[in-house]
This record gives structure tokens, sequence and C-alpha cells, in this order.
């Protein structure tokens, strides 16, 4: 399962990571959104995967999943989403005051 | 804290006051007299060494500056810093004097003398340190303050550029001296020049020793503008005339004479010193005396000359620094040229020093200084003319004036030089000789142009701007006492000798010095010997070609332009700023892509790099958890979903790929039993995917990407780079467990905290921080979601209108 998990973060973040590097906008984002599951996966896996029931003392396991990832992963998603609202919300003003998507054409003007 | 330290701080202390003063006093009384009190106490307080020193003392005194370091301000006074420091003192007192006349009070004269001041002090600080440190901040503060003074006049473009290159080649020289410097103190274990000195014969076997040599000469002969750093020396003539008087003649290129000097018992006895420094003396003033003669500019005439003459002194250093090798009896034939070096630097200051007031007197009073529009200046200005003549014959070595002196014994010491034995000289001795003889002629030559051109001949009053007259006598006063020490030093040469040139040569060659050979007696009158007839025949020779210069004056012409000195080194500035413009335009494109290919490639050079380097490659599938089929039918979806983002044609489909992406993550949460993570994955996905499409109205359509295959494969190769070792990390990291996970401790989650699940005890009792900082990032994100849809500043709604 975790050398499994590992391909699948591999191809993950070559994805994210070639979206990253296109030129238009809406891609850039998608592009790191995968990037962050990516990153969110290979966290997890790397804690060790089904080694256990749910980390909650109520239900009688003998040993529970490793409960550390699952909470920096919590942290993780939650600073995601603020970052990809603000980039999302960067890239439309962008359009708006530039008129353009491409990130080719939002150059500066020489010597800046 | 001695006397000393207070003399070397005084002109910094004064410059902090001549602002107030200058406000205060200016128009009524000219700021120069009051600065003109600095100098002279110096100076008084300076003589009151002499005996002291002349007896064979020395004064030594400490104030701690960082302690910790051993960098303290150390004041060490012997010959050698006593000389320097008479000479700086009294010129700098002259040439107060001087710029009182000189210097009209519409000028900004407090900037003028702080900046003087602040050299002054500087200059004195960096002869009398004996801490290295210490040197090299007043060395670069003289660095500093003299770029100050060449652009004076800043709204001239020629200053400008005289001060920039000045800097850049005295600043470049002073850095290759303090790393130098810091390689002898390595060497040394010591930051004290003495006890370098001291322990001078441990260190030649040493690794550091030819590199530190060769660094700290970089540095002495930027600053004494030995060839080929000698160009900014005439550039650096835009300055006003007082400033070229006492920093470009009588002490700031002293300051590479003075560390020569003071190193030559480190360095000297060794046969790269010997051929570096008395070779690239010969070449600079051969190239200094040629290329004197064919200046039009007297300034620019006399700045060559200066750079000819300090090659003169440099070479007679170099070769001076034999007598440390051989000892003995031969020794003090080469010593004599240690003592002409001194003795010569002593009246360079004094003849070139009145020289260059005289033509300031001339550029003053006739308002130009160039020879082709100046001539029959002689009946005008007699004082003047006598005075010129005075320093021109002191320049080209005549009598009775000091400058025959030194010039036999240059002569001397060359021809000693070329029956040496030591250091492979061999044939190659003889070209010293021929090269100062040539050097000399060129000197004759020159020495007269700037007399006979400008004094004799017709007078031109048609070219010149004002009615020529004799200038006032306070100016005089100056030249006329640099005069007096010209004439007066060739007849009583012996007590200069016997106060200061003696003393200063026994700290030069402290081990021949303790021998007791350090005396030496100068005698204008030496017999009819080999020096004499060379000297008839430097005045026989210049005379005919003086006269005759007409005819060769076309050799110059021939030199190609694109050859000089200037040209290369405006050349190399330009294909620097050219080649660095370039560079950065090739890289710097503007294009974040770019940019993020650079970060992504340097990703995989150095992580996979590493663990190639270091063999981590290693897969344990042992501790694996067993996969269902379920579980790997999701992962082929979810590779799947991925692409299909990669092929959307539209945006509807792309940002509904991503979000089937993230409820298939949250699938993953579902199996890993991270209910938390499953329910937080969910709702986050669904509002992020609302967010898109909210913004996506206002997006444009996704075009088909139209971009080179190039471009494509560059980032299908670096993207597949990076998946690749995230792979490869991740499993070599996954396979290879170094300690037990510390998750066991929470475990005790219901004894500790209260709480039953795990991961929320985490969040908010047992790393409650990073939950309360993540909120603060959520915040934050908000204002600036609010802001950037809120805030509308000028000019940043050009396609508002267009929706």
């Amino acid at each position: 399962m975790e050398t499994l998990m590992s391909i699948l973060v591999g191809i993950l973040f070559a994805i994210g990571i070639y979206l990253i590097l296109t030129k238009t906008l809406l891609r850039i984002i998608l592009g790191t959104s995968i990037l962050g599951h990516g990153v969110n996966l290979l966290i997890i896996t790397m804690g060790g995967l089904k080694k256990g029931g749910p980390p909650l003392l109520g239900i009688k396991d003998l040993t529970y999943a490793d409960s550390l990832p699952q909470a920096l992963l919590l942290t993780a998603i939650v600073i995601n989403f603020a970052t990809t609202a603000l980039l999302l919300v960067l890239s439309y003003r962008a359009y708006k005051v530039l008129g353009t998507d491409d990130t080719e054409q939002m150059r500066g003007t020489e010597n800046e | 804290m001695s006397w000393l330290h207070l003399m070397i701080l005084l002109p910094f202390i004064f410059a902090a006051a001549v602002p107030y003063i200058y406000r205060k006093f200016t128009p009524r009384i000219h700021t120069g007299w009051f600065v003109l009190v600095i100098p002279l106490v110096i100076f008084a307080f300076l003589l009151s060494f002499t005996t002291a020193i002349s007896y064979g003392n020395t004064a030594f005194s400490t104030v701690p500056w960082i302690p910790s370091y051993n960098i303290n301000f150390t004041t060490y006074v012997d010959g050698l810093s006593l000389i320097f420091g008479l000479l700086i003192a009294g010129i700098g007192a002259l040439v107060i004097l001087y710029s009182i006349f000189y210097m009209s009070k519409r000028e900004a004269l407090n900037n003028f003398y702080v900046y003087l001041l602040l050299f002054m002090g500087a200059m004195l600080g960096l002869v009398f340190s004996d801490n290295i440190f210490v040197l090299y901040v007043f060395w670069e503060t003289t660095s500093v303050s003299s770029f100050l003074l060449i652009a004076y006049w800043y709204e001239r473009e020629k200053s400008r550029y005289g001060a920039q290159k000045s800097m850049l080649i005295t600043i470049f020289g002073g850095l290759a001296m303090l790393a130098g410097l810091i390689m002898l103190s390595m060497m040394t274990e010591t930051y004290s020049i003495r006890e370098m000195v001291s322990q001078a014969a441990n260190i030649p076997s040493h690794p550091l020793f030819v590199p530190s040599m060769i660094l700290i000469l970089i540095g002495a002969f930027t600053k004494s503008a030995q060839f080929p750093f000698s160009i900014w020396l005439p550039d650096a003539m835009e300055a006003p005339t007082p400033i070229s008087a006492y920093l470009h003649s009588a002490t700031m290129v002293k300051a590479g004479i003075y560390l020569v000097a003071r190193l030559t018992p480190v360095f000297g006895g060794q046969a790269e010193w010997f051929w570096i420094v008395s070779s690239m003396g010969m070449i600079t003033l051969l190239y200094g005396s040629v290329n004197a003669v064919r200046q039009t500019d007297l300034k620019a005439l006399l700045a060559y000359s200066t750079i000819s003459q300090l090659g003169l002194i440099m070479s007679l250093l170099g070769l001076g620094s034999a007598s440390l090798y051989t000892g003995g009896e031969e020794s003090s034939v080469y010593m004599a040229a240690i003592f002409a070096a001194i003795f010569h630097l002593v009246n360079h200051s004094t003849f070139k020093g009145c020289l260059f007031m005289v033509v300031g007197i001339i550029d003053h009073e006739t308002g130009t200084r160039d020879i082709r529009r100046l001539g029959g200046l002689m009946h005008l200005m007699p004082i003047s003319f006598t005075l010129a003549v005075i320093g021109s014959f002191s320049m080209a070595g005549l009598p009775p004036f000091n400058g025959f002196l030194s010039k036999e014994m240059f002569f001397t010491a060359v021809i000693n030089a070329a029956e040496m034995k030591e250091f492979g000289v061999n044939a190659i001795g003889n070209l010293f000789p021929i090269i100062a003889w040539i050097a000399s002629v060129f000197t004759f030559v020159y020495s007269m142009i700037l007399v006979f051109k400008t004094f004799r001949g017709k007078n031109k009053p048609e070219k010149l701007a004002k009615e020529v007259h004799e200038a006032p006598l306070g100016m005089l006063i100056s030249p006329i006492v640099l005069g007096l020490f010209v004439v007066i030093i060739f007849f009583f040469p012996n007590i200069l000798s016997k106060y200061l040139l003696s003393p200063a040569l026994a700290a030069i060659v402290p081990t021949l010095a303790a021998a007791g050979e350090t005396n030496v007696k100068i005698s204008a009158w030496h017999g009819w010997n080999i020096e004499l007839f060379m000297t008839i025949g430097v005045i026989v020779l210049g005379t005919i070609m003086y006269h005759l210069l007409k005819k060769w004056y076309r050799i110059y012409l021939l030199y190609p332009e694109n050859l000089m000195l200037n040209h290369l080194y405006n050349i190399g500035l330009e294909n620097m700023e050219a080649v660095s413009r370039r560079v950065t335009d090739r890289y710097m494109t503007g294009f974040i892509r770019d940019y993020l290919v650079y970060i992504f490639a340097f990703i995989i050079i150095i992580v996979g790099g590493a663990v190639w380097l270091s063999d981590g490659f290693s897969i344990h599938t042992s501790d694996d958890a067993p996969v269902n089929w379920f579980e790997a039918v999701l992962m082929i979806v979810m590779i799947v979903t991925a692409a299909a983002v990669l092929f959307a044609k539209t945006r509807l489909t792309a940002i509904v790929a991503v979000g089937g992406l993230g409820f298939l993550v949250s699938f993953f949460f579902v199996l890993f039993r991270a209910p938390d993570l499953a329910l937080t994955q969910l709702v986050v996905e669904t509002v992020t995917t609302v967010l898109f499409l909210l913004c996506f109205y206002h997006l444009p359509q996704l075009r088909k990407e139209f971009a080179r295959i190039r471009f494509k494969a560059v980032n299908a190769i670096v993207s597949i780079g990076v998946g690749v070792v995230v792979t490869i990390v991740a499993l070599s990291a996954n396979g290879n467990r170094l300690f037990q996970s510390i998750s066991g401790y929470y475990e005790n989650s219901y004894e500790l905290a209260g709480a039953k699940n795990i991961v929320n005890s985490i969040l908010v009792d047992f790393r409650g921080i990073d939950t309360m900082l993540e909120i603060l990032v959520l915040s934050i994100a908000g204002l600036g979601v609010y802001t950037l849809i809120k805030l509308r500043l000028a000019g940043g709604n050009r396609n508002e209108k267009a929706e």
C-alpha cells in the first residue's frame, strides 16, 4: 500500500507541476491544488497506513492509526484552502486589471 | 590614550566643527584660517619626537578598540612613520594656506575642508597605525575622502568620471591588500606589524607567503599609481589644485610607498619581492616619464611625472630590499638604495607640491592650463617663474637642488644593481641603469617643457581670458616655502639625514640597523664618477631632444589609440556591464514559468543528486499494509481524474476534475482511518470548488495552449523528474524508519486532556499554537480576499467595463 501510494503521490506531483509550468492562470491554480493533494497524501502515507483503528479512544482497538500526521494534515488542509482562495481572487483581480490570464503577457515593462 | 592618538583624531573632531564655523564666519573670514591651525599643531607636536627618534628610540601606545579580537588602535612612532607624519602635517598646512587664497569664498568651503580634514586624519592614522586592521580602516578612509575631493566640483562630468575611476581602482587594491594582510596575520599569528617584522624569518617557507605578498603589493601599487594601475591619477587632476598638490603628489600616492617600505623587513630579501617591486617600479618610471612629454595640460604632465617619480621610489625600495638578503659588507651598498628612496620621497614631496601650486597659480591667473595657449609669462609672473625653475630643475635632477642628490643616489643604486649576484640578476641587471637613464632623459625633457613652454616664448594674450599678473602674496607663500626647502636640502642634506632619514632607514632595515650600519653621509660632490657622467649625458641628450621636440614628436602619434590603458579600462568597464546585462537578460526573463523551471530543476538535481550520491535508494516493502482491490481501483480512478485536468478542453471539466480528485482524497482518508480528515477534506473541497466556479465565470475560456514543442517538452521533463524524485525519496524514507513514532504518547489524551478524540486533542491541547496560527492564516486570507475585491486604486479598472 505505501509503495503504491508513493507512486501515486509521484504522479500527482508530476501532474501538478506540469500544470504550474503552463501559462494559463486557472491551470496554474488547479496545479497548486493537485500538488496540495499530493503533499497531503504523502504526509499521511509517511505516517504508515492502516496500522490499526481510527484514533478515537472510545473504540476498543488494540492499536490506533498514527494520530500525529492526521493532526498535521488537518492544519495543512485548512492553510491550503486559505492560500488557494487568495490565489484565486488574486488571479481574478489580475485578469480584471491586466486583461489577460497568460502569465507570459503579464510581464512588466523593461528595466523594472 | 596618548597625545598622538589625540593628534590623529584631532582632524576628525575638527571636521565635525567645520560646518558650524563655515556658517558663522562666512563670508567675513575664510574658513581655511580656522582649519590651518590643525596641521600646524600636529606638525609642531610631531617635531617634538625628532630628537628622541634620531637617538633610535621609538614611541608606542595602545587604545583598546575591539580587545576581544585583539584589534586595538595602536600607534607606533619610528623614523619612517615620523617622516610621513611630518610630510602630511607640514604640506597639509602649506596646502591649506594656499587654498585660502586659491578657493574663493563662493565655493562650498565647508565640504572642501571637511573632506580635507578627513583625509588628513586618515593619512596620519595610516602611517602611525601598528595594527593591520586599523591601518586598513584608515587606508579606505583615504580612498573615500580622496574620492570626495576629486569629485569636489560634482557638476562636472569629468570630475565624476575621475572620482569613480580612482575609487574603483584604489578600493579594488584596498580589498586585495586586506586579504593579503589577513594572510600575513595568519602566518605570523599577530595583527601587529612590529611583531610581524620580528617574526619575518619564520614565514618565507609558508604556502601563503607569495599570495599574501602579491595581494599586498596590488594594494600598494593601486594606491601609488604604479603601472598598470596608474590610469586613475591623470583623471584625478579634475580635483581643485590644492588637492592635486596635497593628495596626488605628496601624501596619498605615497601611502603605497609607505606600505612597501613598512613591510620590507617582512618580505624583503626574497627574490619575488625584489623582482616584482623593482621591475614594476622601473616600468612605471619609464611609462610615466615617456607619457608626460606628450601631455598638453600642465596638470596632466605633472600627474604623469608623479607616476614616474613614484615608480622611481618604488624601484629603489625593490633594489634596496636585496640588502636584507645578503647582509654583511655588501648589504650596505644595496642599503643605499633604500636611503635614496626615502630621500627622494621627501624631495619629491617638496618640489612636486611646489610645482602643483605654481601650476595652480598659472591656472588661477590666466584661466587655462593648456601649454599651447600659454607662453611668455616670465616677465609677468617672475616669482612663479623662479619657483617653477626651482621645482622643475630639481625634478630633472640638476644641481643646486635636492633632486640632484637623490637622482645621483638613484644612479648609484641602479649601477650597483647591475652588478648584483643574487636573485638571478645576470644580464638583466644591465637593464636597470639603461632604463633609469632613458627615463631620466625624458624627465629632463618634460621638466624643460614645463618651464620654457609656459614662461618663455611669445606671450599670447589673445588666447587668454584674463589680464595676466603675478599672483597675490598669500598664494605664493606656500610654494616659496617649499622652494626654499628644495634649495636648503641641497645645501644641508646631512641635517635631514641625521634626524629623519637615518632613523627611517633603520626602520626599514632593522636587522642592519642593529649592526649599526645605517649612518649615511650625503655629499653633493663625490668626485668624477660614473653617476656624474650619466647626469651630464642626461643634460646633453635632454637638451638636444628638447630642441628637436617638433621633429620627433610625431612618434607619439604612431602608438595606437586602442592600446591605451585608459581605452582598455573603459572598454573593460563597458564590457563588464554589457556582459553582466546580457547574462542577466538571458536568465531573468520576467516569465514566471522560467523561474519555476530553475527551482524545480534544482530540486531534481539537489535532492535526486543527494539520494544518488549517498546510495540512499532502497525499498523495503515488508512493512507495507495489504492492498484491497477497491483501493487499487480508487488509485487508478484518481490518476485518470488528475490526468483529465491536463487534457481538459473547458474550464468546467478541469474544475470538476480537480473537485473529484479532492473527493477521492477524502475517500482515501476514510480508508486510512482518519474520520476528521475526511470530514474536513469534504467540506474544504466543496467550498474550493464553489470558489473556482465563482471565479471562473469571470475568467476567460481555457484556450488550448499553443506552445512550442520545446516548451512542453521541458515542462514534461521537469515535472516527471520531480515526480520521480519525490517517489524515490518517499519510498526510501518509507523503507528506512529510524525511530518509533511518538504517537503512542498521545494515546494518553484522555488522562492528560480529557479528550477521547486524539487528533482533536493534539490540535487544541498538545499542539494548540499551530491551530491558533492556522486560524490567523485563514483570517489574513479572508482579509486579503476582501481587500482584493473591494479595493479599487486608480488605474486599476481598465478592463472592468468589459464585463
